[in-house]
């Protein structure tokens, strides 16, 4: 899922005092689930926002909404009354639905009060961590299900740098080396031997360096 | 000879090759590269020049590299894929060859957040194995990553690093496989403090026949203190020091007594390390103590160097008969 968190208060803050009157629109789908931007967060950030309004003396209405999937249009259409009726609009979507929103109704003011991270997954409460770069070509059968595009510091495809001790990566001591992971899991399924394989540069052109991507799907497209 | 260096021919001729480390100033002034230039001349085969060292800006290798061709001395230029993709690494190599350098020595590189730039976006566009393997085809086949003809000659004689004290320790040899499969033609290794676990490597790189298709040099880094032991040991990733070794340059005073102690050890430890069955050469790591080269080579009874092209013709000059080959 897309993994974010609510930025600082005072930067929401400092986006949104100006306006007299501000609609704070949740997802709760991904963000919901990572405790980000759900309904209960709306609650939250809207009550923050309120009591800030008191206690700097200023007049701000704030009013909650969430629908199921803001990336959507549809889920979003129940909104188009609540966003011509507020001078701006907080989204708590990841990036993609504070998008959507401002596409779809162009003359609405919207401004993110998360920062999107990562696509990962929780892997205690409280905890997420990241697993997917989205890449565009998956090799994930080559390193025993551990992605080395995004769990190695430097994307290493022809195993660890020199930096990997005790199974930890270089650039954090709490952060397990994916190399020595690949390794295990490797070894684990009886695979070692793919480690002698001299993976070829990368092409890099599913990835964000062919420019914003697309799927067309032609059997779909009307 | 593929690239026709100082470093290829003496390694070809079986003669116990000595590297050194020249890191270059944070900043313009090339009055400090003319100086370790100096200090560096006449104790070892080549210079290496180190790129963004530790992630921390420098005068560039590829501009200090041109000046040492340009002072007569030889240099390895060293490359890293944090800060440049393929495009890049290419003109780099191009632009390398330009100004004489013959020598390359291809590396990942430390991660930005080590350095002086953290907030940096990296590039690690390509591997080290994958640069390794790159250059060769740009100097076999004379063609660039894509397949498109290059203009002219590429001789660059390929150097990769190797680390036999990173985890897991099998990754180590399969790595060093993958480096000799890529085109690779010769090793510089991390600092060597732990013997029996660089011993150990070694044996299961002689049993795989891979020291006949690689020349390795064995990197050293003499200590300068019980301090600078104690930092390298715990804040280095992939170096540790091992207790013996600690003990003997916390008994070796300070100042003074402790840097004539840690290069003494240095010198020991060559010594020991030309003994080792695969062993080509000695590569020293004096970070920012390049005065110490000199007498650390004195001591290890490698010189004078011996010069390339009398080498050439007589191969036991400055070997003392001793290389194992």
């Amino acid at each position: 899922m897309i993994v974010a968190e609510r930025k600082p208060i005072p930067e929401i803050l400092d986006m949104v005092r100006h306006a007299a009157s501000v609609a704070v629109v949740g997802c709760d789908t991904c963000v919901a689930i990572c405790m980000a931007g759900g309904t209960k967060e709306v609650a939250v950030l809207s009550a923050a926002l309120r009591l800030a309004a008191k206690r700097e003396g200023r007049e701000q209405l704030i009013t909650e909404a969430c629908v199921e999937r803001q990336c959507e249009e549809e889920f979003n259409e129940p909104l188009v009354d609540l966003l011509a009726t507020h001078e701006l609009v907080l989204s708590m979507a990841c990036g993609v639905g504070v998008q959507t929103l401002a596409e779809q109704y162009p003359s609405a003011i919207v401004y993110p009060a998360l920062n999107t991270r990562f696509m990962g997954r929780p892997e205690e409460l409280g905890t997420w961590s990241e697993r997917c770069l989205g890449c565009g070509n998956c090799v994930l059968h080559k390193f025993g299900g551990v992605c080395p595009i995004t769990r190695c510091s430097k994307n290493l495809l022809n195993g660890p740098c020199g930096g990997s001790e005790d199974g930890k990566c270089e650039v954090d001591p709490d952060l397990p080396c994916a190399w020595q992971l690949i390794y295990d899991r490797l070894a684990a399924i009886g695979q070692l031997e793919r480690l002698w394989e001299v993976e070829p540069p990368k092409d890099w052109t599913t990835s964000r360096d062919g420019g914003p991507r697309k799927v067309v799907r032609e059997d779909i497209v009307p | 000879m593929k690239a026709g260096s100082k470093l290829e021919a003496l390694l070809g001729q079986a003669v116990f090759a000595v590297t050194a480390e020249l890191g270059p100033p944070k900043g313009p002034d090339v009055s400090v590269v003319d100086r370790k230039i100096e200090l560096l001349r006449n104790v070892c085969d080549a210079i290496n020049v180190t790129d963004n060292q530790t992630a921390i800006v420098r005068l560039s290798s590829g501009a200090t590299c041109a000046r040492l061709c340009a002072s007569g001395v030889e240099p390895v230029m060293q490359m890293t894929a944090r800060d440049r993709n393929r495009l890049a690494i290419q003109a780099d190599v191009f632009g390398a060859v330009s100004q004489g350098v013959r020598n390359l020595l291809c590396l990942s590189g430390d991660h930005q957040t080590f350095g002086n730039h953290p907030q940096a976006k990296n590039v690690y566009d390509i591997d080290s194995i994958q640069m390794i393997a790159m250059i060769k085809d740009m100097r076999d086949d004379a063609r660039t990553q894509s397949g498109d003809e290059i203009e002219g000659e590429v001789p660059m004689f390929i150097g990769g690093a190797a680390n036999p004290f990173g985890d897991p320790f099998e990754m180590r040899v399969i790595r060093l496989a993958k480096k000799v499969a890529a085109g690779v033609d010769f090793i510089q290794t991390q600092c060597i403090y732990d013997m029996p676990r660089f011993r150990e490597w070694m044996r299961r790189i002689v049993d795989l026949g891979l020291h006949e298709k690689v020349h390795i040099l064995a990197g050293v880094m003499p200590l300068k203190s019980a301090g600078m032991a104690r930092y390298v040991h715990s804040s280095v990733a992939g170096i540790r020091i091992p207790d013996a070794v600690m003990k003997r340059i916390s008994g070796a005073g300070r100042g003074k007594s402790a840097r004539q102690e840690g290069m003494r050890m240095c010198a020991e430890t060559i010594q020991e390390l030309r003994e080792i069955e695969g062993v080509h050469g000695v590569h020293i790591m004096a970070v920012e103590w390049e005065e110490a080269i000199e007498p650390i080579t004195e001591q290890a009874g490698l010189l004078p160097r011996p010069d390339a092209l009398s080498t050439l013709s007589d191969p036991t000059l400055g070997d003392e008969g001793e290389s194992d080959g």
